[in-house]
């Protein structure tokens, strides 16, 4: 499991923005670098990054090899129910993880 | 005229951090907990903190509450061996003696991650090393070896770190060589990394061939660097070019 | 320590450097092309935030913006951000909807070099805006080896 680092609040007033911060521990392999013996390594990236509200995606980012390893993405969405984020990054070899986060609204 | 040149002289012994040298964009990645990359080892650290290990079966935190203010004290004197050890090492002590845990390598990411999250709880805290006596020679020994040329550059670290510091090399901006962010997410190297890779990167950058990672070379630079730096705030994990 | 040295320090850090097929400013106007279906987008609405000098290509902040009420009627559907001359010209590509509360995205990109980078927006009502900025890359000196 990478590890990650999940900023948002916990609770919210009900139609406000929130900004929700990600940072996940992944080296973003960019398929283009020599290694150590002159062959190109294999690209080892994560393609995509999904946030569900209770199931409905809210938001999404499909990366490329130009993101910065530990990829980072910072994106808003409205607090609109009590109920549960959910964070899942994909990726090269079958990479996949979701982390999930309670949020009451008030 | 006088004041002047008094003020000048006092400004420039003051110790002055890398962090000032960067560009604003980067000062605020450090300083934001939840964009600076080095905040992942950081939480990795505290759970490892909080993990019972070795034959001992012992957490940390079963005898560490917290460490707030210890960082800024490395390197000490260390009874055992009766030589100065950094805070990398001190852990591996308590790793070794109270938990009876197998040793951490050098710049592995478990020992990365318990030295950041020590380090961390320090953030802000000027860098204060022991007034020992008993540092005194190795002190000096580091003082020798910053001002000592070395590889096939010739070039001794007070060279580029006191003589051009505030100058340029290439495009690179030549700061103080300060020792107050590690360990640090360094964007070279897309990871977090132990002042002794910094101070490899520095001695491979003029040609000259680095000690292992764990010699006693690097632990008196350290306590040089923590001498000439006494003072600046603790920015670890901090981000640095 | 003379100008010889230092230039000996700088070119040391330039050979280490891995050298990469760069994309072309042609390969990121077609990209765009792609992205928007053939419309040319048009300036504004559009914010990039991203330093003008960077220290170092591997680790880029910035967050693009876009000027927009974001509700049901009229909202951003997509942002996505373009090179010119990293090995591919797409860096990422973001999907909105009203749900997003403001259209706005931030990451950490790379930069192999110095070059101009492209924000676009997608809008609900079939428009593209777009900005674009300089960007310029100096190096670290004391590299791995
Ligand atoms: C069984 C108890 C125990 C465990 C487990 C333990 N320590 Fe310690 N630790 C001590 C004692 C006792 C000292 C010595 C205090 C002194 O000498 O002032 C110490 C000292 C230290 C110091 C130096 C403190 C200073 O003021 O200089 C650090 C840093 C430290 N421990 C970190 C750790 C870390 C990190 C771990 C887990 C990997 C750990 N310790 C596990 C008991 C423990
Ligand atoms: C040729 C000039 C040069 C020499 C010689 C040199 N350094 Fe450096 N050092 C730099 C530059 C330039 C940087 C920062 C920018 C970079 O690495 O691109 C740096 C960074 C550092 C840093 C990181 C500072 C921070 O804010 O984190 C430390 C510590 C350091 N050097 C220590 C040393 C030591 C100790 C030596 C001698 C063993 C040494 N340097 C030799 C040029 C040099």
């Amino acid at each position: 499991m990478a590890r990650v680092l999940l900023n948002l609040p916990r609770s919210a007033a009900r139609g406000a923005v929130i900004e929700i911060r990600t940072l996940i521990m992944h080296p973003m392999e960019s398929g283009f670098r020599p290694g150590t013996n002159g062959t190109i390594l294999p690209r080892d990236i994560i393609t995509r990054f999904t946030c569900d509200y209770d199931g409905e995606v809210v938001f999404q980012a499909e990366l490329s090899s130009a993101i910065a390893a530990n990829p980072f993405i910072s994106f808003t969405t409205v607090a609109t129910e009590s109920g549960t984020l959910s964070f899942t990054w994909e990726g090269d070899d079958d990479f996949r993880q979701t982390e999930t986060r309670a949020i009451t609204v008030t | 005229m006088k004041w002047l040149l008094l003020l000048v002289s006092v400004a420039a012994a003051e110790p002055r951090s890398g962090a000032l040298d960067m560009s604003r964009e980067l000062q605020a990645m450090q300083a934001d907990d939840s964009a600076n990359p080095g905040m992942l080892w950081v939480q990795e650290g505290e759970a490892l903190f909080h993990r019972a290990e070795g034959r001992a079966q012992k957490a940390c935190a079963d005898c560490h509450a917290g460490l707030a203010g210890v960082a800024t004290r490395y390197p000490a004197w260390d009874e055992a061996t009766a030589a100065p050890i950094d805070l990398a090492g001190r852990i591996q002590q308590c790793r070794a003696e109270r938990q009876q845990a197998a040793p951490l390598a050098r710049e592995s990411e478990p020992l990365l991650a318990l030295a950041a999250f020590v380090t961390r709880q320090s953030r802000g805290l000027p860098l204060a090393p022991p007034e020992d006596p008993r540092l005194a020679p190795a002190l000096a020994r580091g003082e020798a070896l910053f001002r000592q040329r070395r590889g096939q550059l010739n070039l001794s670290c007070a060279q580029c770190h006191e003589e051009r510091a505030g100058l340029r090399l290439g495009s690179a901006l030549i700061p103080e060589g300060q020792a107050n962010g590690y360990p640090q997410y360094r964007l070279e190297w897309q990871a977090l990394g132990s002042l002794q890779r910094r101070l490899r990167n520095c001695m491979v950058g003029v040609r000259a061939t680095a000690p292992a990672f764990g010699a006693a070379e690097y632990t008196e630079i350290e306590l040089f660097l923590a001498r000439r730096g006494a003072g600046l705030a603790v920015e670890a994990p901090a981000v640095r070019p | 320590m003379n100008r010889r040295e230092f230039a000996a320090g700088a070119l040391l850090a330039l050979a280490l450097r891995p050298a990469a097929g760069l994309a072309t400013p042609e390969d990121q106007a077609a990209a765009i092309r792609a992205f928007t279906g053939g419309v040319v987008p048009r300036e504004g609405r559009v914010e990039l935030d991203i330093p003008p000098l960077v220290e170092n290509g591997n680790v880029v902040p910035l967050k693009v913006t876009v000027a927009s009420p974001m509700t049901t009627a009229d909202h951003v559907t997509a942002i996505a951000l373009f090179n010119e001359k990293n090995p591919q010209p797409q860096v990422v590509t973001a999907r909105f909807g009203p749900r997003a509360g403001r259209a706005e995205l931030a990451t950490h990109m790379r930069l192999a070099t110095s070059q101009f980078i492209t924000a676009v927006a997608a809008m609900s009502d079939g428009s593209f805006w777009s900005t674009r900025q300089e960007v310029i890359v100096t190096l670290a000196a004391c590299i791995e080896s």
